[in-house]
């Protein structure tokens, strides 16, 4: 067992100071110290994607982030994009266009389309392939998934041209 | 009546019944990250369960020595065979009538093998006295190819199973062979195979792969001391069955163990066996009266748990110069590993494999499979597939395609005239099944006009012209696949896993206001059985889906059953659902007649409530009967309004499909592109559309990565080559094709509902029509067979053997 460190990070907008090894990694943080479990953990090697959270404005696979790494950090994970009275667009869509099976894969897939929609606001059906090729789903075969985000860029725009 | 009145159109769409393209009900939770997997499951003072695991394939284990790992603070306990042994724990009954060793026992049999269980008080100090336990081991000469196993001369494997000439399924020839199993009538079909004017002769090799859900396996067990109950939340396909055994292992009465399946992150036959770490973390929790949790990381659900495949298939076909196949025969080398783990109804050790006479209508055929032990991982599971259907279709469609080359015909027509034709319908097939329903010519006729296959013959024949005048060095490949599938499993006469029957169960209850909850014996993975099965009860009650609550997997509320894989879900436990429904029904008339003041026999049923025959006008809803259930005294009748149905199905169900896949290839790196997927289904009645599309995309992915590059690869000396995602294939959304879906609906006679099960028939039907793409494209060159997976390298490699790299 190494040394503790003291460490502060935001989480969904709230700071939360703790205590631990530097070698814990940042998804153990969020799923057992924070009570986050929507990301989840499917390789321990960054292939599947299935822990994505945002850090600091980027996709981050949290299964392989040192927590010591997070230290200062702004997080978001899948319970900060909507609640229950005020779905994110994402959340709604995968729904909507059967974009989710199981789910194992859906908060690492919702947040890394989320930050997607943010560095490309309005991407082709080959974009959105390439920009989610680091989250693996093994029960939808993507297409409805492709079909979810694309729907969401194309209403959020729609809402943003209104405003 | 006035305006407000629904239609009897409106009142059949509110109930979002059969055929309705329902959104689902899981995906609320699923979308907000607030699932409940069992790594999700926190309890107070739970420890941490995890394997000190074996280097190598095959050693005797001399000495294994904890001390430093029990020192470490946080360990709590390290348990080895000798610590199971008193309990006789130390090696555990497969599902196929095999032993295994739950941690080894003298001596280890594949790479990866549970040598210790570490339990501590948090995952990373059970990671570090991994490290510290010191393992002493003997290398021993590793056997990983079933042929070499069965050389005279090859290493025992199995010592514990010395001298013993009879397994589970008959007599064992040598000391590395599990079983032969047999079925047909082999000397009619050698006297047809020698009579016949053509004769093709191939080995098919389908390779050994995994079906790696997203979720790994894992459980948490937790033995209250106090009330005598152990409780196990789990990763389990079949919970019920996961019960019975714990019971008869541990010798903890049935009613004190409750087996929890939460929300399942994927299955595809992973979940459905009983595993080292589950005995493991029950025994743990036992011994420290603390709940357990155990969850494999990715390495270790790759080299450990439950492999598929792995059927070496040489095939005889014979036929006659017009084409008409005469006859068909099969022998299978099954490469089962250390140990026979397969997942089977008992009686049949290799699965459903003798449905691998197809769609054709064959006389006479043979099959006979040996099983054998190697120095890799146990399993042998069906992923996403009927018990080793997919390997009988995957045969089936290869023998016809290398039929058509030995006939010179086309590979389209070479099926159509060998269809068995709707008018055969119920068939009974030469290796012993009554097919139920089918009309492929239909299904057939429609997806080759989808595809224009006239016109893409003739493209590829133009392609192939250019390619030989050098102004292209990519070739297109047409594949072609009809399967025919068998799930459903099964009926009780001769199916049973571990000598419980394969029935299914599903028990409603009413409340009083009009809504509903229904429990099953099956659990989802995915398949979305809450929005589902919703469905069915709501067509057969009359109440809304959306006022139906389905709850599966917990044995403590949830009727018996067998649980969900091999596609049976539907065709069992749906079964079960609409008889239930139907009880309900037939009560609810009972109870409609008195309110009404008329006989039962003057209603009938309309959508969602009792009419006066003739007097429609007059009616009860189901809504208004349930009230009355509860809070009317109706004389002769049970107050209340709920019904459980136990379903032992008569026969299996039976889907189909015509896929078409349409693959550009480039001869110099190997390289292909899916430039077109048709998949076309009859799953008979469609329950959700919806639903039945994403199986049908998911289920074609997992297809498209077995067929071009998903694989669990050994060295020599059985080190995993694959363990890890970096080389184990899963396709991103970039490299998985598009698909086009389409159906017919042929009902089943004999179901409820007439529906068959879809989940599997993508990955059955989608690995012949992406091999045979590989293969059509350079069928012109020569190619016979080469084996899967089809990546890069592989394809390369035809073309190099075949000349073509100039």
């Amino acid at each position: 067992m190494g040394k503790k460190m003291q460490i502060s990070l935001t989480v969904n907008g709230e700071v939360h100071y703790i205590l631990a090894e530097p070698r814990e990694l940042l998804i153990h943080t969020l799923r057992e110290r924070l009570g986050l479990t929507g990301p989840h953990i499917g390789c321990e090697t960054s292939h599947c994607g299935a822990c994505t959270v945002d850090m600091n404005g980027r996709s981050v696979k949290a299964c392989t982030v040192f927590v010591a790494q997070a230290d200062g950090a702004e997080i978001t994970t899948i319970e900060g994009l909507g609640s229950p009275d005020g779905l994110h667009v994402l959340q709604r869509t995968f729904r909507e266009h059967h974009g989710l099976q199981c789910g194992y894969c859906t908060p690492g897939m919702i947040t890394r389309a989320h930050r997607l929609l943010i560095e490309n606001p309005n991407p082709t059906e080959e974009e959105v392939r390439f920009g989610m090729a680091g989250n693996l789903c093994r029960c939808t075969g993507y297409q409805n998934i492709v079909k979810a985000i694309l729907a969401a860029a194309s209403e959020m725009n729609a809402k943003e041209a209104a405003e | 009546m006035n305006d407000l009145t629904p239609s009897r159109e409106e009142r059949i769409a509110n109930l979002k019944g059969l055929g309705s393209s329902r959104k689902r009900v899981e995906d609320v939770r699923f979308t907000q990250g607030k699932g409940n997997y069992v790594d999700d499951i926190k309890m107070a003072g739970m420890l941490f369960g995890d394997f000190v695991r074996s280097p190598y394939a095959h050693a005797r284990v001399v000495s294994i020595n904890a001390d430093a790992a029990r020192a470490l603070p946080g360990v709590v306990a390290v348990l080895t065979a000798a610590d199971l042994a008193p309990l006789n724990l130390h090696w555990m009954p497969t599902l196929a009538g095999d032993k295994q060793m739950v941690l080894a026992d003298g001596k280890v049999l594949f790479q990866g093998q549970e040598v210790a269980f570490v339990v501590a008080t948090d995952r990373y100090i059970a990671a570090d006295a991994i490290e510290l336990v010191e393992v002493e081991y003997e290398e021993l000469p590793v056997v990983v190819d079933p042929f070499a196993a069965l050389a005279p001369d090859a290493p025992v494997l199995r010592e514990d199973l010395n001298g013993i000439l009879s397994g589970a399924h008959g007599p064992r020839r040598h000391h590395n062979h599990i079983f032969l199993w047999e079925t047909g009538d082999k000397a009619a079909t050698e006297e047809a195979l020698g009579a016949a004017e053509v004769v093709a002769e191939e080995v098919v090799y389908y390779h050994r792969t995994h079906p790696c859900p997203l979720e790994t396996c894992g459980c948490v067990a937790s033995m209250d001391k106090v009330n005598g109950k152990l409780t196990v939340w789990g990763t389990f396909q079949a919970p019920h069955v996961v019960r019975t055994v714990a019971s008869l292992l541990s010798g903890i009465e049935e009613h004190n163990i409750r087996v929890v399946s939460p929300d399942i992150g994927g299955g595809f036959g992973n979940k459905v066996g009983v595993y080292p770490g589950y005995v493991c973390a029950i025994v743990a929790s036992i011994v420290t009266g603390k709940p357990v949790k155990w969850v494999e990381d990715r390495m270790d659900n790759l080299m450990a748990t439950a492999f598929a495949r792995d059927y070496w298939m040489k095939g005889r076909i014979s036929a006659t110069k017009e084409g008409r196949i005469t006859a068909l025969h099969c022998h299978v080398t099954a490469d089962h590993g250390a140990f026979d783990a397969c997942a089977d109804p008992t009686k049949f050790p290799a699965g459903f494999f003798h449905i691998c006479t197809g769609s054709y209508d064959i006389p006479v055929a043979y099959v006979g499979v040996d099983g054998v032990y190697t120095n890799k991982a146990p399993g042998g599971v069906a992923y996403r597939c009927s018990f080793r259907v997919t390997e009988a279709a995957y045969f089936i469609e290869r023998m016809i395609e290398v039929l058509a080359i030995e006939l010179g015909m086309d590979a389209a027509e070479l099926r159509r005239i060998n269809f068995i034709r709707k008018d055969q319908f119920p068939y009974q097939s030469a290796l012993g099944w009554e097919y139920d329903s089918g009309d492929y010519h239909t299904a057939w006729d429609k997806a080759l006009a989808a595809v224009d296959y006239k016109g893409l013959r003739a493209e590829q024949a133009q392609r192939l012209a250019e390619f030989r005048a050098g102004r292209t060095r990519k070739l297109l490949g047409i594949g072609l696949t009809h399967f025919t599938e068998i799930v459903g499993a099964g009926p009780v006469k001769n199916c049973d896993i571990l000598g419980m029957g394969m029935f299914d169960s599903c028990e409603i209850r009413i409340h009083p206001t009009g809504s509903a909850i229904a429990r099953l014996g099956t659990i989802s993975q995915g398949q979305g059985h809450a929005t589902t099965f919703a469905q069915i009860i709501a067509s057969e009650i009359g109440l809304s889906a959306d006022s139906i609550t389905v709850e599966e997997g917990d044995t403590d509320t949830a009727p018996y059953g067998l649980g969900t894989y091999g596609s049976r879900s539907t065709p069992v436990a749906g079964a079960a659902t609409a008889l239930c429904g139907r009880k309900i029904r037939a009560k609810a008339q009972m109870i409609a007649a008195w309110l009404l003041e008329v006989h039962e026999g003057d209603l009938e049923w309309d959508v969602d409530r009792f009419q006066v025959k003739g007097a429609p006008e007059r009616f009860k809803t189901m809504k208004d009967i349930a009230y009355a259930a509860y809070n009317q005294a109706i004389p002769g009748i049970e107050p209340g309004l709920e019904a459980v149905s136990y379903y032992d199905p008569p026969n299996m169900t039976y889907p189909f499909g015509a896929y078409i896949a349409v693959m550009e290839i480039d001869v110099d790196t190997g390289e292909h592109a899916v430039r077109q997927f048709y998949a076309l289904d009859d799953c008979g009645t469609r329950i959700n559309p919806m639903v039945i599309e994403g199986q049908v995309h998911g289920g074609a992915t997992e297809g498209y990565a077995i067929a071009m590059g998903q694989e669990i690869a050994y060295d020599e000396i059985g080190n995993v080559k694959t363990g890890t995602l970096m080389d184990f294939f899963l396709p991103t959304a970039w490299e998985t094709p598009h698909y086009t879906t389409d159906h017919t609906e042929t009902p089943s006679p004999h179901h409820p509902i007439g529906a068959k099960g879809v989940g599997e028939s993508p990955n059955v039907g989608s690995v012949p029509a992406f091999s045979n793409a590989v293969h059509d494209a350079f069928r012109p060159f020569g190619l016979r067979q080469s084996h899967m997976p089809h990546d890069h390298w592989r394809i390369w490699k035809i073309a190099r053997d075949l000349g073509l790299h100039g």
